[in-house]
């Protein structure tokens, strides 16, 4: 895949100032850093969610944010899909509807075929009339899922969405995942605290620390010259499952 | 019991709610997210009818809507006749006077939507009457409830501003309360305290439609 999303930006929030001059073009890159590194808040600025002090967001060639231009494009006009650690679904529609609202310039047949093809992509046609407060976590997380990819993103944003979900249950989801996006050719920025699953998965991987990127590559080349930092992490880390059918 | 002021009064107090929930929701919706670095003189603003004397806000209402004025000049034009005096008058000034009572509960409301809620539906549609018709709205339902029936009540049980603006002229702008001063002044105790049970036992059962329906909904 060449490069997709170009981003140099800078924010400051709080203490942590975010400072962030890189490309990606592989299809799963996963940013891994520690607690409080600037994950969540690079992820919000590329969808839309933050608006950088300083910077240039560029996805597929279209400027997302250009501070010197003041250009900006919402959140929703981006086309980026984005799943966050805790679902929230909306507690007032049920399962359907959720999935079905980000869904714009479809027929009503359409939509309703869209809603249960997401829907059943992620075993979870059986919920399609529940409301979102009978669900378990797992539920929610996949219905989630199905209602970010929906819409057929651009690229799709994971901030841990999967830290609740038995293992198991994570490499059954992560599987279909990959097989929607490789299907569709949508890459995916997925952030992990977790050592072993960011490098076990990613075609890429990208380490932040303290706001600024570290190292940014291959995962062997990743781990060579970050070994000593990474090998302290490893401990704390747990493997999930094979990395070799999530890679293919 | 005098029937032109009950009329009058709740007809005021039916226009009086429905304008201030079109206000409201907007108005809540933008101080509970709205960044704005002005936002707290807003806030101020729309509080200040809680703490100002009604016979102050009556008499500067009295005063704009007056001939020497241009806003009062311009209102005379629109309406036709001056406002000073007449039910439009007291709508306006019943709409000023009763604005806290309707967009604090709204802004409390907004406020306590969940923010990831409301990234996640910025996240899918650009529509903000959408996102607001489809999720915020039946989030906030119990607080619009509580918007519609305080601003329903209070304006009921208005005095000050109702005797400034309006004079209390029969059928026109004498609404139940000055009906009851009336009354008080004429010695008719008897229908000074009908009229005063038809005004609690109206905002009772407002009331307790609020919280019978707060509580099931568990807010």
């Amino acid at each position: 895949m060449s490069e997709y999303l170009r981003i140099d930006v800078e924010h400051t929030l709080g203490e942590l100032t975010l400072r962030v001059d890189c490309a990606l073009s592989a299809a799963w890159t996963v940013l891994f850093g520690p607690s409080g590194a600037g994950k969540t808040s690079l992820l919000r600025v590329l969808g839309g969610l933050t608006r950088p002090r300083r910077g240039r967001v560029v996805l597929h060639g279209r400027t997302l944010a250009d501070s010197s231009s003041a250009t900006w494009v919402g959140p929703a006009q981006r086309e980026i899909g984005f799943v966050t650690q805790r679902p929230t679904l909306f507690p007032n529609l049920n399962v359907s509807a959720n999935v079905a609202f980000g869904l714009r310039g479809l027929s009503r047949r359409s939509s309703e075929e869209r809603v249960v093809q997401m829907l059943e992509l992620f075993q979870a046609g059986e919920l399609a009339r529940r409301m979102p407060a009978d669900l378990s976590g797992g539920e929610r997380q996949r219905v989630a899922l199905a209602r970010a990819l929906a819409p057929q993103p651009r690229l799709l944003l994971l901030d841990e969405p999967f830290t609740a979900l038995d293992a198991d249950l994570k490499v059954l989801i992560l599987e279909q995942l990959n097989r929607w996006l490789v299907e569709h050719k949508v890459p995916a920025l997925y952030v992990s605290h977790d050592v072993a699953e960011a490098f076990q998965t990613a075609a890429d991987v990208m380490v932040i620390e303290r706001g600024q990127i570290q190292a940014q590559g291959p995962p062997e080349t990743v781990l060579a010259s970050q070994r000593e930092q990474l090998l302290g992490q490893l401990g704390s880390s747990r493997t999930v499952f094979n990395p070799a059918r999530l890679k293919s | 019991m005098d029937q032109q002021a009950i009329f009058l009064t709740f007809r005021l107090a039916a226009f009086t709610t429905l304008i201030l929930l079109a206000v409201s929701i907007p108005l809540g919706y933008w101080l509970a997210f709205g960044q704005a670095r002005w936002k707290p003189l807003v806030e101020a603003a729309v509080a200040l009818p809680l703490v100002l004397p009604p016979t102050v806000l009556g008499f500067y209402l009295l005063v704009l809507m007056g001939p020497q004025t241009a806003v009062g000049r311009a209102l005379s034009t629109i309406f036709g006749h001056p406002l000073a005096f007449s039910f439009a008058g007291l709508l306006v000034g019943s709409v000023i006077f009763s604005l806290p009572f309707a967009v604090q509960p709204m802004t409390s409301g907004f406020r306590s939507v969940d923010r990831e809620i409301l990234e996640a539906a910025q996240l899918l549609s650009a529509d903000r009457t959408r996102i607001l018709r489809k999720v915020l709205l039946p989030l906030v339902r119990p607080f619009l409830l509580t918007a519609a029936v305080l601003a329903f009540t209070h304006t009921v049980g208005e005095f000050g501003v109702v005797l400034m603006i309006g004079g209390g002229i029969p059928g026109v702008t004498k609404t139940l309360s000055i009906s009851i001063y009336d009354q008080v002044q004429d010695f008719a105790y008897r229908q000074a305290n009908d009229t005063a049970l038809l005004l609690l036992g109206v905002s009772f059962l407002a009331l307790l439609i609020v919280y019978g329906r707060r509580g099931r909904a568990g807010v």
